[in-house]
């Protein structure tokens, strides 16, 4: 993604919007560019196990461990744009519990989280915010998109102001639809989502897959 | 608490005096003003002892297509009344209208999104840039020929 440049504004000399110029045009052209960069969805992320691997009891184990620790308490960044994030709201109060998965810490920032709900309508000049939000939080990390416009822009698909599905931004996980979703429906993402997590293979090659 | 609604007709009268050349038309409802006066209207609509048109309670936009018509609503709130302000305006290259933001500061997001979405210029207004969308976007999405 192109940084934008640092400008300086004038204080003085013309009318706010011509001194403001450089700097909505460099926005604005950040927002065509993701546009014209994200014209299909992005693929599920893989999980690539390594055939040598495949039957060896000592690094199940490993995995076994490690993902049970990181299913066990995601910490989610809050990121509500839309209407969804009531149900969201909801999710994390008393009646639905969402401490229930070591996930009551919804964090304000996206260095101390693991998982991204996008809940709710993202519109093309919001997504390069919640690109590089994404790209600010630290591996591993998850996304779920949350209802029918998270996935797929929902009633706004083919609207010129909506991404057709966060997909086109960022790679997804897991896909909850509903418009929007009840409290129950996020729980049970989540919960596939935990189902996702342990399935992860951690060690060989030194790498992790996303 | 009632509103009671000041006529056309008065309007046109008050500003016939005050503004020379710059009402079109009236009915009960609403004034038609040029786009060109729009200020000087605003700004007599505003000052005079009886009508005191202190509030600006919305811009807004309409598209017909062979013209944009541009509806003021106001109010005052001492005197308890409200009246209409329409204005025509032709063109569909670069419709422009006087803006109304020295007189009500909140006209000033709400021109913005007209440009915005309507793509209706306002002359004097004191940053005159898209509101919502981004710049580099083409075209004004509430027009009736966007596709």
């Amino acid at each position: 993604m192109a940084e934008p440049t640092n400008f300086t504004l004038p204080s003085s000399g013309g009318p706010l919007h011509s001194r403001t110029w450089d700097i909505d045009r460099s926005e604005g052209q950040l927002v065509n560019e993701l546009i014209a960069a994200s014209q299909t969805p992005i693929e599920v992320p893989a999980i690539e196990v390594p055939d040598d691997l495949q039957r060896n009891l000592m690094v199940t184990s490993v995995d076994a461990l490690v993902n049970w620790s990181r299913k066990s308490a995601l910490w989610p960044v809050s990121f509500g744009l839309a209407c969804c994030a009531f149900e969201m709201m909801a999710t994390a109060m008393g009646r639905f519990d969402i401490s229930r998965f070591g996930m009551e810490v919804f964090r304000a920032s996206p260095r101390q989280a693991d998982l991204m709900i996008v809940a709710g309508t993202v519109t093309w000049k919001m997504a390069p915010p919640i690109q590089r939000i994404y790209e600010q939080m630290a591996e591993p990390r998850w996304v779920i998109a949350m209802g029918v416009c998270a996935t797929s822009g929902g009633p706004y698909f083919g609207s010129y102001s909506v991404v057709p599905g966060v997909d086109h931004i960022i790679p997804v996980d897991v896909y909850v639809p509903g418009c929007p979703p009840r409290p129950d429906a996020l729980l049970y993402g989540i919960m596939e989502l935990h189902e996702k997590i342990k399935k992860y293979r951690n060690l060989g090659n030194g790498s992790f897959k996303p | 608490m009632t509103l009671s609604i000041v006529s056309g007709e008065t309007l046109a009268q008050r500003l016939q005096d005050a503004v020379p050349n710059s009402v079109v038309g009236w009915d009960d409802a609403a004034v038609w003003v040029e786009p060109s006066s729009l200020g000087s209207v605003a700004s007599v609509l505003h000052d005079d002892a009886e009508i005191d048109f202190k509030y600006l309670n919305s811009v807004s936009a309409i598209d017909f297509v062979e013209h944009f018509e541009l509806v003021y609503h106001l109010t005052s709130i001492a005197k308890r009344q409200t009246g209409v302000v329409r204005s025509r305006v032709y063109g569909r290259e670069e419709p422009t209208a006087a803006s109304v933001v020295g007189v009500w500061k909140g006209a000033d997001f709400q021109e913005r999104e007209i440009w915005d979405l309507m793509g209706v210029r306002f002359t004097g207004h004191p940053n005159m840039k898209r509101i919502m969308l981004w710049e580099g976007f083409e075209g004004h999405p509430l027009r009736k020929d966007f596709l």
